[in-house]
C-alpha cells in the first residue's frame, strides 16, 4: 500500500511540472499532504499514540487543509495572476522532471540499507523538484510552493529514517511548520502589501 | 542554571516585546546582560557537566560563549546609541531589542549544545532572531534583505535536517538510536562511511548559510549589509561561529573514521573557493557594509583551509576565529558611526573622516592593520600559523594561490579604507554632519586591544581551552 502512495507521490511531481496554474499547484500539494498521511499512518502506526496523531495532525492538518487554504488566500488577496510563469517551455520541465525522477532512481539503488528504496526515490524526487521549481519559477509564491514541495520530500524521508526516532520525526514537523509559517506570514504580511508584482525580478537591488 | 537562564531570557523578551517605554527597554536590556554574564561564568567553572540533558558546556562552547558575551555589551550599547539619535517607533524598538535577546540566547543554546538535532534546533531559531533584525528599517530593501536571508537560510536548514537523517541510518544500521556528539564520537569507526559522507555533504552545504562560506553565502552578505550596525557586527561574529560550530562538530565527529581527509578535501575547496569570491567582490564592492562582510567570509575561508591541514591549522582555525569575531564586530560597530556622518555606506559619498571623527578614523585605520594580520596584530599569529601549516601539509600551490589572493584582498580593502579616512568627499553636507563624541569608539578600541593582547600575550586558560576544544582530532 506504502508502495501506491509513494509512485502516486512521484506522479504528481511530474503532474506539478507541466501543470500551468496556480490553482492546480495549491491542489496537488493538498493531494501530497494526503498522500503522506497514508504512508505516515502505514509505516508509523508502532510508534506511541500521541506522536502518532501529532504527525497525522500534521500531514492533514498543515499539510493539506491549512497550507492550501492559506495559499489560496493569499492568490485572492495579493491578486496574483493565475499562471505560474515558468522560465523554460512545459516540455523541457517535463523531461527536467523526469530526469531528475529517473536520477532519484539510480541514486536510491546505490544506497546499502535495509529500508525500502522507493521511500528515497521519493524523497529525492521531491526534494530536486522543489529545488528546480524554486530556481525555474518567476512568482515568490511559486518559490514558497517549491520549497513546499522539497519539505514533502524531506517528510517522506523522515517516515523512511525515523519511525524508530519520533524525537527527530517531531522536530522535523516543528520545521516544517515553523518554516511554512513565517515564510508565508511574512509573503502575506509585507511582500503581498509592497511589491505589485511578485516577481523575483523585483527582488534584484542588493547587489554589488 | 540553563533552565533558569533560557527561562530568564524567555521572560526578559516577552516583556521587552510588549512593553513600550524607553527606561524600562534599558533596564531589561542590562538585566539580559546580567544573565548572559552569569551563565558564561557559570559554564566556565561548569566545564563538561550534563544539564538538561542535551546541553554540555564543553571547551569550545565556553569559548564561544565567552566571546558573545563580551561582544553583546557593546552591541547591546551601540544599540541604545542607534536608537537614542534616530526616529523610532517605541515598536519598532521594542522588537529589535526582543530580537537581539532571542538571538543571542538561542546562539547561547546553540554552542552549548551536546545533541546535533538540539544544535540544529537552535541555528534555525537564530535565523527567525535575525530575519526580526533585518527587517527593522522596513523599508523595499531590508525587505528584500530579509526575504532572501529567510528563503535562503531555512533551505539550508532543511538540507541540515536531511543530512542529520542520513546519520540516522547510519546510526540504525548498527543499533544505535542515541544522536548526541559524545555517542557519536565513540561509535564514529563503526558507521557506514557511505551514508556519513552523504551526511557530511549536506550538514556542511546547510551550515554554510550561518558561516558565510561558499556556496551558501550570498543571502548572509546582504543580512549583514541591511542590519543595523550593531547587530551586523552580531551576524559577523557570534552568528558566523554558529555556523562553525555546526561544521565542526561534525567534522570532529568524522575524524575518527576513515573518511576524514576525504572531509578536509571538501573544506579546502569550499573555503579556497570562498577566499577566491571574497577577492573578486571585494575588488569591486563600494559599500563599506558590504564590505567587511565579504572580509569575514575570506576569513572563515581560511579557518576552513586551517582545519583541513592538520594539527598546527586546528589551533590556528580556533585562534583566528576568536581573533576575527573580536576585530570585525569591532569595525561593524565603527560603520555605524560612518553612516550617522556621511548618511551613505558608499565609498563615492564619504572621505576625509580623520577630519570629521578623530577617534572613530583611529579604529578604521588599526581596524584595518588588525584585520590584514600586520603585526602586532593577534592575527598575524594565527594567520602565518594557517599558512605553516598549510605548509606543512604540501599544499604548496594552495598556499601560494592563497597568498596572491589574500595580498589582492588587503590591496581592494586598503583602496577604500584610505578613501574614506584620507581623500576629501566630492561635496561634503558638513553643516548637516553630526558631531560624534570620541567615547563611543572606546568599545572599538578595547576590543581590537584584547585582539591584540590575545595575540601576543595569550593567557594560560585560553590556550588551555584552544587545547581541550581540539584534543580529539588526531595529531
Amino acid at each position: 500500500m506504502t508502495i501506491i502512495l509513494l509512485i502516486a507521490f512521484i506522479i504528481s511531481l511530474i503532474h506539478l511540472s507541466v501543470s500551468k496554474r496556480l490553482k492546480t499547484y495549491v491542489s496537488v500539494l493538498a493531494f501530497q499532504g494526503i498522500l503522506l498521511f497514508g504512508a505516515a499512518f502505514i509505516e508509523l502506526i508502532r510508534i506511541n499514540l500521541v506522536n502518532l496523531l501529532f504527525i497525522l495532525l500534521e500531514t492533514i492538518v498543515i499539510k493539506s487543509i491549512a497550507i492550501p487554504y492559506f495559499l489560496n488566500y493569499l492568490i485572492r488577496r495579493n491578486k496574483i495572476t493565475r499562471e505560474s510563469e515558468p522560465y523554460l517551455p512545459d516540455f523541457i520541465s517535463l523531461v527536467i522532471v523526469t530526469a531528475i525522477i529517473f536520477g532519484s532512481f539510480l541514486l536510491s539503488g546505490t544506497m546499502y540499507t535495509s529500508i525500502n528504496r522507493l521511500f528515497f526515490m521519493a524523497a529525492f524526487s521531491g526534494l530536486f523538484t522543489g529545488l528546480y521549481f524554486i530556481i525555474s519559477r518567476k512568482k515568490i509564491i511559486t518559490h514558497v510552493m517549491g520549497f513546499l514541495v522539497m519539505e514533502n520530500g524531506v517528510f517522506a524521508l523522515t517516515l523512511a529514517a525515523g519511525a524508530q526516532m519520533p524525537m527527530l520525526v517531531n522536530a522535523g514537523i516543528l520545521l516544517d511548520i515553523f518554516a511554512s509559517v513565517l515564510l508565508l506570514g511574512i509573503f502575506v504580511n509585507k511582500i503581498g502589501g509592497i511589491l505589485k508584482e511578485q516577481e523575483a525580478g523585483q527582488l534584484r537591488n542588493l547587489k554589488d | 542554571m540553563l533552565g533558569t537562564y533560557f527561562t530568564g531570557a524567555l521572560v526578559i523578551s516577552l516583556l521587552l516585546l510588549l512593553n513600550r517605554k524607553k527606561n524600562w527597554n534599558y533596564i531589561l536590556s542590562v538585566a539580559f546582560l546580567i544573565l548572559q554574564c552569569i551563565l558564561t561564568v557559570y559554564e566556565f567553572n561548569h566545564q563538561g557537566i550534563q544539564e538538561l540533558k542535551y546541553f554540555t558546556a564543553d571547551a569550545l562552547a565556553v569559548i564561544l560563549l565567552v566571546i558573545s558575551c563580551i561582544i553583546s555589551v557593546p552591541a547591546f550599547w551601540h544599540s541604545y546609541i542607534y536608537f537614542s539619535k534616530g526616529k523610532w517607533l517605541p515598536r519598532e524598538q521594542s522588537i529589535y531589542f526582543s530580537a537581539l535577546v532571542i538571538l543571542l540566547t538561542s546562539l547561547s543554546g546553540a554552542y552549548l549544545s551536546g545533541h546535533i538535532a538540539v544544535t540544529w534546533i537552535f541555528v534555525e531559531l537564530t535565523t527567525f532572531s535575525a530575519s526580526a533584525l533585518v527587517y527593522h528599517r522596513r523599508n523595499l530593501r531590508t525587505l528584500e534583505g530579509t526575504w532572501k536571508y529567510l528563503f535562503v537560510c531555512t533551505v539550508s536548514l532543511t538540507l541540515v535536517f536531511i543530512g542529520i537523517l542520513f546519520l540516522t541510518m547510519a546510526l540504525q544500521q548498527v543499533g544505535l538510536k542515541n544522536l548526541s556528539y559524545s555517542n557519536l564520537l565513540a561509535n564514529a569507526p563503526l558507521l557506514n562511511t557511505f551514508w556519513l559522507k552523504i551526511a557530511f555533504l549536506f550538514i556542511f552545504t546547510g551550515y554554510t548559510c550561518k558561516a558565510g562560506l561558499v556556496p551558501m553565502y550570498t543571502a548572509d552578505i546582504d543580512a549583514k549589509d541591511k542590519a543595523p550596525s550593531p547587530a551586523g557586527a552580531l551576524f559577523s561574529s557570534v552568528l558566523l561561529n554558529a555556523g562553525f560550530l555546526g561544521i565542526f562538530r561534525f567534522y570532529l565527529i568524522l575524524s575518527h573514521t576513515g573518511i576524514f581527509s576525504w572531509a578536509g578535501q571538501i573544506l579546502m575547496i569550499s573555503g579556497f573557493l570562498s577566499i577566491f569570491v571574497a577577492s573578486v567582490y571585494m575588488y569591486k564592492v563600494k559599500n563599506i557594509k558590504r564590505m567587511f562582510a565579504y572580509s569575514s567570509m575570506e576569513h572563515i575561508g581560511l579557518i576552513m583551509l586551517a582545519l583541513a591541514c592538520g594539527p598546527i591549522g586546528f589551533y590556528a582555525a580556533i585562534l583566528h576565529l576568536v581573533l576575527h569575531s573580536f576585530t570585525k564586530s569591532s569595525l561593524f560597530f565603527q560603520t555605524g558611526q560612518v553612516y550617522r556622518i556621511y548618511k551613505s555606506k558608499s565609498v563615492y559619498d564619504t572621505g576625509d573622516y580623520f577630519r570629521y571623527n578623530l577617534a572613530g578614523a583611529l579604529v578604521l585605520l588599526s581596524g584595518f592593520f588588525i584585520l590584514s594580520a600586520l603585526p602586532p596584530s593577534g592575527m598575524f599569529i594565527s594567520e602565518f600559523l594557517i599558512l605553516r601549516s598549510l605548509f606543512e601539509s604540501n599544499h604548496y600551490w594552495i598556499l601560494a594561490v592563497v597568498l596572491l589572493l589574500l595580498t589582492w584582498i588587503i590591496w581592494s580593502m586598503g583602496k577604500n579604507i584610505f578613501k574614506l579616512l584620507f581623500i576629501p568627499a566630492v561635496e561634503p553636507q558638513e553643516m548637516s554632519m553630526e558631531k560624534i563624541p570620541p567615547w563611543e569608539s572606546l568599545s572599538q578600541f578595547i576590543l581590537l586591544a584584547l585582539v591584540v593582547y590575545l595575540g601576543l600575550n595569550p593567557p594560560f586558560a585560553f590556550t588551555e581551552l584552544i587545547h581541550n576544544a581540539i584534543k580529539n582530532l588526531p595529531g
